[in-house]
């Protein structure tokens, strides 16, 4: 309950927002983030059932343009830009020549020759200072639009409802992992259906200015459906009933994405890519671990960095654990070698004195209810 | 926020009910409110003795883990099991189901170190300064 200097936080446009709705300012990346507002198990359950708003402003913005930004981004990123078609979003990884993870991001295309990228925020700076330097001389205008962009998520089943009343597009053509340039409540906006949390929703950037406005239309209009503004508790909570990774967590400069089942965004075979050459070597040797679900079978709550035994032995460390508010239990990943992998496979989860029984769950921990196609 | 003036409080935001040779103990209105959502309560065992200022059990919230400090010295007579399936009645009755071990004291003058009301809330309202 101390408290932490905040002079040296960055704040998003919408700060004064949460100090009115009573959020609880904590440090995260370097930034003043809202924790919670109401409560985690709340704000989940919201977005589980309902529909909630993030501000999610500390994500990075990077913009890409010009004749060479399709080379550009093919020759950073690990997925195939190369099919993209315009107004649709993808996920990827940047990486290392060694194979370690720069950062996971979403690429956006405007267009052939102008795409948007948004990257982790503790990342911002350092992959636009990657980028800069792999651009060389290419034909191509590299901006970081970080601190004009702000950036909201709006998630749940009634997201598409809500944000309707304040939009003329019909809203149901933009299609899972796509986007459309449009106005929502006069204000200009991108608004692609992507999120973090396995429900349907929208995450939506606008100009910095507008943000304020903005996410009061949108409070406005979502009280008939119940919304709630949610921190980033929840936003942890949702991601990882989901099993997805968090930067930091599953994967980091030093980690092999191969291992973190990230294999379906790294396009081994398209042209030549930052890491190809050690990855496809990983890829030969195959995976010396795995990283697979943890759920505990009798009460306690994991956390980051506890231990994993098999009979006792140490066969591993969570990189991520929470309580679960669906599941009503604990829950984490963990790398494991491969004989430890199989779902049902007995393990342990030590907590403080106590070795917890658990069990090796294949990601998600529940259904997803993403709009796919 | 509620600080009732028959109990006596920890700096580490326990709050205690002395009633003779006996006390009851949980975390104040206050400790709930900063932890959050609480999901698990980790109990001593009925019969160990603990420790005055020393931790006896663990809350967890979904973000954070706390240690709980015995306000005195003595044998915990009973525990809360309620609290093993329902955790969050440490947020919605600190003062009264959300309850967590019953200590019978061994030295009685361990009470002349702690807070009373007043001053209890004086210190709360030092920390969200």
């Amino acid at each position: 309950m101390s408290q932490e200097n905040s002079s040296s936080l960055k704040t998003t446009p919408l700060i004064d927002i949460h100090k009115e709705l009573r959020g609880k300012l904590v440090p995260f990346a370097g930034w003043q983030m809202p924790i919670q507002f109401q409560g985690v198990m709340q704000e989940h359950q919201c977005v589980r059932e309902g529909v909630g708003i993030f501000d999610v402003s500390h994500m990075g913005e990077i913009e890409i343009q010009g004749p060479s930004a399709k080379g550009l981004i093919q020759k950073l990123v690990t997925n195939d830009i190369d099919s993209m078609h315009d107004n649709q979003a993808l996920y990827t990884l940047m990486c290392l020549e060694n194979g370690g993870v720069v950062d996971d991001l979403l690429v956006h295309r405007f267009s052939e020759d102008h795409y948007f990228l948004c990257v982790n925020a503790s990342n911002a700076e350092k992959d636009f200072q990657w980028i800069l330097k792999n651009a060389g001389t290419c034909d191509a205008t590299i901006r970081n639009t970080s601190h004009e962009t702000a950036q909201l998520a709006i998630q749940g089943k009634h997201s598409e409802a809500l944000l309707q009343k304040l939009c003329e597009t019909p809203l149901s053509e933009i299609r899972y992992y796509h986007f459309t340039k449009e106005k929502i409540h006069n204000f200009a906006s991108i608004i692609a259906r992507t999120g973090y949390t396995g429900e349907d929703g929208f995450e939506v950037y606008v100009d910095a200015g507008d943000a304020e406005p903005l996410f009061r239309a949108i409070l406005d209009a979502g009280k008939e459906f119940d919304l709630k503004p949610i921190g980033l508790g929840a936003r942890d909570t949702l991601r990882m009933e989901m099993g997805y990774a968090l930067y930091g967590n599953e994967i980091n400069e030093e980690s092999r994405p191969l291992e973190a089942g990230l294999g379906w965004v790294i396009k081994l075979s398209k042209d030549e890519f930052i890491g190809q050459t050690e990855l496809k070597k990983q890829k030969a040797e195959g995976n010396r671990r795995k990283l697979v679900g943890v759920r505990l079978l009798d009460r306690g709550v994991p956390r980051p960095h506890y231990r994993v035994l098999k009979n006792g032995a140490p066969v591993g460390e969570l990189t991520s654990g929470t309580f679960s508010p669906t599941l009503n239990t604990g829950i984490g990943l963990c790398y494991v070698s491969p004989e430890y992998a199989e779902p049902g496979t007995k393990l342990e989860v030590e907590i403080r004195k106590l070795n917890v029984p658990a069990e090796v769950v294949k990601p998600p921990f529940l259904p997803t209810s993403v709009k796919k196609d | 926020m509620e600080v009732p003036k028959d109990l006596k409080y920890t700096q580490e935001h326990e709050w205690i009910r002395i009633d003779g040779k006996k006390a009851v103990v949980g975390i104040t209105e206050f400790a709930q409110e900063q932890l959050g959502d609480i999901v698990f309560v980790e109990l001593p065992e009925v019969g160990s003795e603990v420790e005055q200022e020393s931790p006896f059990g663990v809350v967890e919230s979904v973000k954070t883990v706390s240690d709980l400090y015995a306000p005195v010295s003595g044998k915990v007579t009973a525990v809360n099991k309620d609290l093993e399936t329902n955790p969050e009645k440490v947020n919605s009755e600190p003062y009264g189901g959300g309850w967590v071990v019953e200590i019978e004291l061994s030295n009685e003058k361990d009470i002349e170190s702690l807070l009373d009301a007043d001053a209890y809330t004086e210190q709360c309202q030092k920390e969200t300064e």
